[in-house]
């Protein structure tokens, strides 16, 4: 049985779990339709419960540690990865990983955050949490992208920018700061996915593209809900409230015409089923690769500068 | 304000015999100085006995830059939405309304095109009064725009920035204009045209993290903090103390990040002297 199992995930679980059970007793007693009842009930439960989801559950969903990450869509929709590491000025930042990838026909240069899954690979992956040489490889890759005509897929999951005193020395703003520029004018497709997490500069800095996806469970803003409790709330229990106010779900964001499109999850979230998650991704990156690749560069980048600048409410 | 506050409560109405007329001074916060806001004001709001760097506004640096009226104000009426109807401990609107009563200002960036020395320049001051400084849809908006200004008329571009990140209440759209901005940059870079970044105290967040670190040269006031992290943030996850003058300007150059430091006294005539090496 799964051993992260999140609050509203509990009634689903118990329910499934009493299924199993009376499936070993099948063979002996007549009760298929007790457990059909059952299982039309473990349908409708999941339904209520996931379609009704606070905006704070899908942030626990979109951190959820059974999630696929980066790494694991790479293998699951590509073949012939070759991981290509370090910035060649510091060092190989394990919190971002990227390499070339055939993506079915395409030829791609994919980037993306990577959790781990455990203490030892949370602490090489440092959480996710790029240090300035994480944003220094991935621009090295799309340049590299860039200068050989593959475009760039990149995957977004992180709880942040790392806030470190060697992070700060070595320059993290200058880091997320040049990838904003670089990014904005590179003469290649870039095709932005949201995986997970989307927390503020940290994600950006990876995150200038022609296409923004975010995956349905998954959230992206400026702050994360706990540090805008404590900064707007000077207290660490409103992120319930401050998740709410910051509107940062994926129908959100379609909302505000910050993305382009949501793609559907598995009834639960991702982490139930990978290979669905995946097999779906793959789809959407293909579609929107093959119209892509079909746009000049003088054009990708007239219309990825335009799409930036859209994007802002004000009045006059 | 320490004793000068005092003293004045001191006084009783019929007896004001101090020299010192109520609102005329103010205090040095490095070195205590009392000083007239007349000579602060012809000292470029540097405190004359420590050099001490008072915060200062739009306006305030606008007069010290600039030739005299040569600045034209753009965008002035623009003022933030509310995309998300964003309520914390209170209403966003209430917020903004309340600080641009208080202020005067309309948000957190003031923009236009004015000469320096007799060169034009398109030119960006942010205002750490206005919701701490902090980069919302308006801030980015306004910005992109000069910078096109810039771009169209074949003009340096300056921007002084000084606040304390991305606006939380406007959420995404605030983070979006990290992205807007920057990617103005890259054309106006790839135009040769000369984009310089002016770094006061203090400079954080996704402000640090898009413009701000991307002019051709990058400059900044004495001791002014910036970074990309606030200095509590850092100090929680490393669980101790950060060093003496740590994310300081001085901190930045020594590590790389800034081409040099400058005293409020002599910005104009740096300014200046970099838009003409920075012209072909
Ligand atoms: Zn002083």
């Amino acid at each position: 049985m799964a051993k992260n199992v999140l609050d509203f995930e509990k009634p689903i679980i118990e329910l499934e779990n009493k299924i199993e059970e009376m499936r070993k007793y099948e063979g002996h007693l007549d009760i298929s339709d007790e457990i059909k009842t059952l299982e039309e009930k473990v349908l409708q439960l999941k339904k209520n419960i996931y379609d009704n989801l606070t905006r704070w559950q899908r942030v626990q969903l979109a951190r959820h540690p059974e999630r696929p990450y980066t790494l694991d869509y790479i293998y699951m929709i590509t073949e012939n990865f070759v991981e290509l590491h370090g910035d060649r000025l510091f060092k190989d930042d394990h919190a971002i990983v990227g390499g070339f990838a055939s993506l079915d026909e395409y030829k791609v240069m994919i980037i993306g955050h990577q959790k781990g899954r455990d203490t030892k690979s949370n602490l090489f992956r440092n959480f996710g949490m790029p240090n300035p040489e994480g944003y220094r490889k991935a621009l090295r890759l799309m340049k590299l992208a860039e200068k050989f005509g593959k475009p760039v897929i990149a995957m977004l999951d992180t709880p942040g920018a790392y806030p470190g005193l060697e992070a700060e020395q070595r320059g993290q703003a200058e880091a997320i700061a040049r990838n904003l520029l670089e990014m904005s004018r590179l003469r290649v497709p870039i095709i932005i996915t949201i995986i997970g997490e989307g927390a503020s500069g940290g994600a950006l800095g990876i995150g200038i593209g022609d296409r923004i996806l975010m995956l349905q469970n998954t959230w992206y803003s400026v702050i994360s809900p706990e540090s805008c409790s404590s900064i707007l709330w000077r207290s660490w229990d409103y992120k319930e409230q401050a998740a709410e106010s910051l509107k940062l779900t994926a129908e959100d964001l379609l909302e505000q015409k910050i993305i382009d499109r949501i793609i559907p999850e598995p009834l639960g979230g991702a982490h139930k089923d990978h290979q669905v998650m995946a097999n779906r991704l793959k789809a959407v990156l293909k579609e929107e690769l093959a119209a892509l690749i079909k746009v000049k560069p003088d054009k990708l980048v007239q219309n990825r500068l335009e799409k930036f600048g859209k994007m802002g409410v004000f009045q006059e | 304000m320490g004793w000068f506050k005092r003293k004045k409560e001191n006084i009783s109405p019929d007896s004001k015999k101090t020299d010192i007329p109520d609102g005329q001074w103010s205090k040095c916060e490095d070195c205590g100085e009392i000083i007239h806001n007349k000579q602060l004001e012809f000292n470029t709001w540097v405190c004359p006995k420590c050099s001490y760097h008072f915060r200062i506004g739009s306006e305030q640096y606008i007069s010290i830059i600039f030739d005299k009226s040569s600045f034209k104000e753009y965008d002035k009426k623009m003022r933030s939405g509310d995309p998300l109807e964003f309520t914390d401990t209170k209403k966003y609107t209430d917020r903004v309304t309340a600080t641009i009563k208080k202020s005067g200002l309309n948000d957190a960036v003031k923009t236009g095109v004015g000469k320096i020395e007799g060169k034009k320049a398109a030119f960006a001051c942010m205002d750490f009064g206005f919701i701490g400084g902090s980069m919302g849809s308006v801030v980015g908006e306004k910005i992109a725009r000069i910078i096109d200004v810039a771009y169209e008329e074949k003009i340096a571009m300056i921007i002084i920035s000084q606040s304390g990140g991305a606006r939380m209440m406007e959420g995404a759209f605030s983070l979006m204009q990290m992205g807007k901005t920057s990617a103005r940059l890259a054309r106006l870079a790839d135009a040769k045209l000369p984009f310089i970044s002016v770094l006061t105290d203090p400079t954080t967040g996704g402000v640090t993290a898009s413009f701000a670190m991307l002019g051709d040269v990058i400059i900044a006031e004495p001791k002014a903090l910036i970074g990309f992290a606030g200095p509590r943030v850092i100090k929680q996850t490393i669980g101790r103390d950060l060093p003496e003058g740590f994310q300081r300007s001085e901190f930045l150059l020594e590590n790389g990040f800034l081409d040099f430091i400058v005293s409020r006294k002599q910005l104009k005539e740096k300014l200046s002297l970099m838009i003409s090496y920075l012209t072909n």
